[in-house]
């Protein structure tokens, strides 16, 4: 007999009937990571752009923090956020909360591919 | 009470995919019974725009820091509406005060180094002619951010499509992902082809009367 979690009958739930009939979207502009969440055992990582882009300009991220304007072209660590570097620089309970939250960040539904869910597909070299 | 009876039999799984089941078909009876002459109806539905993270189809529901993160709408109320992405017309956000983003990571009072120079590109087809402003988008953004990466700095030497553009590249590395998105052709393409043809070297000084930056550098083209 089928045996499922709760955990993974809710999934299940939100997987067969939540999408094919509503046609809900992600928010615009909502970045996927998991270039490394899943394989080091954790949820994907998802980035809300729009809660960042009220408190900062573009610029405070993708230039003094270093993120790359190309969807894909970072490969952050968690090493790195915990010395401060990306994420790190303002999740450090100072500015924002710390890197002990881990499921704020890790947050995905499993088994996502890293991209931005934007408002057309773009299968170029711009998402990777 | 059949239903009762069946619960009591039901191992755990089975009554979560009868609860499935029994959800869908209410989803599916409630949507033929929507009115099939109402109006707009191939338009996407208002009511589904800004779903909540444990809704919106990547977050898990089941995370509990799911629930924590703050839902789009709550953040949107107050901001000025557009017709796609976010629904949020950011530059007029930025513009009327309803938020004000730090330009500086610490300091709240640094201002962005604006640069108020706008650029016209005639464009091939019949499409209104691109007006490209600086001030928008130096509001947000730093130089290095798009130069020379992404657009070098020189007139004549950037070749621009909506075949690129669509593909990611060049106004599509932004618009189209988290500026908004290219089907809001007209808020680029904005220039009439009627209107007085443009000044020599493509650059033209910006609609707005407060313009004081000089114009004379000719970018992109």
């Amino acid at each position: 007999m089928l045996k499922l979690s709760p955990r993974e009958l809710l999934v299940l739930i939100s997987a067969f009937t939540l999408f094919p009939v509503s046609n809900v979207l992600p928010e615009y502009g909502d970045v996927v990571l998991n270039r490394r969440s899943e394989q080091a055992g954790v949820a994907p990582v998802v980035f809300p752009h729009w809660f960042h882009r009220i408190r900062f300009r573009c610029k405070v991220c993708h230039s003094e923090l270093g993120f790359e304007m190309r969807a894909g072209a970072n490969d952050v660590t968690m090493n790195e956020i915990v010395q401060g570097k990306f994420c790190g620089t303002c999740h450090n309970g100072e500015i924002a909360w710390s890197t002990e939250n881990c499921g704020l960040c890790h947050s995905g539904l499993p088994g996502l591919k890293s991209r931005i869910h934007g408002g057309h597909e773009t299968l170029g070299p711009g998402r990777w | 009470m059949k239903f009762a009876h069946d619960r009591r039999r039901l191992p755990m799984s089975l009554r979560g995919i009868a609860a499935l089941f029994i959800a869908a078909c209410v989803m599916a009876s409630a949507a033929i019974a929507a009115d099939p002459n109402a109006f707009n109806r191939l338009m996407p539905n208002q009511s589904k725009r800004n779903p909540p993270p444990a809704e919106d189809g990547i977050h898990d529901p089941v995370n509990d820091g799911t629930l924590m993160l703050q839902p789009p709408k709550e953040a949107f109320g107050v901001l000025p509406k557009s017709a796609s992405g976010n629904y949020v017309d950011w530059v007029k956000a930025l513009n009327s005060g309803k938020i004000a983003p730090r330009y500086d990571r610490l300091d709240p009072k640094v201002e962005p180094i604006v640069m108020d120079l706008d650029i016209v590109r005639e464009v091939k087809g019949s499409m209104p002619d691109v007006v490209y402003p600086h001030k928008q988008h130096t509001e947000w953004l730093d130089c290095s951010n798009c130069h020379p990466a992404i657009f070098i700095p020189q007139k004549g030497a950037n070749q621009i499509s909506m075949a690129a553009i669509l593909l990611g590249e060049k106004c599509g590395v932004c618009h189209g992902k988290v500026a908004f998105p290219v089907s809001q052709c007209i808020r680029c393409h904005s220039r009439p082809k009627t209107a007085p043809k443009a000044a020599e070297g493509g650059v033209q000084p910006a609609a707005n009367a407060q313009s004081k930056s000089p114009k004379g550098v000719n970018a992109g083209k």
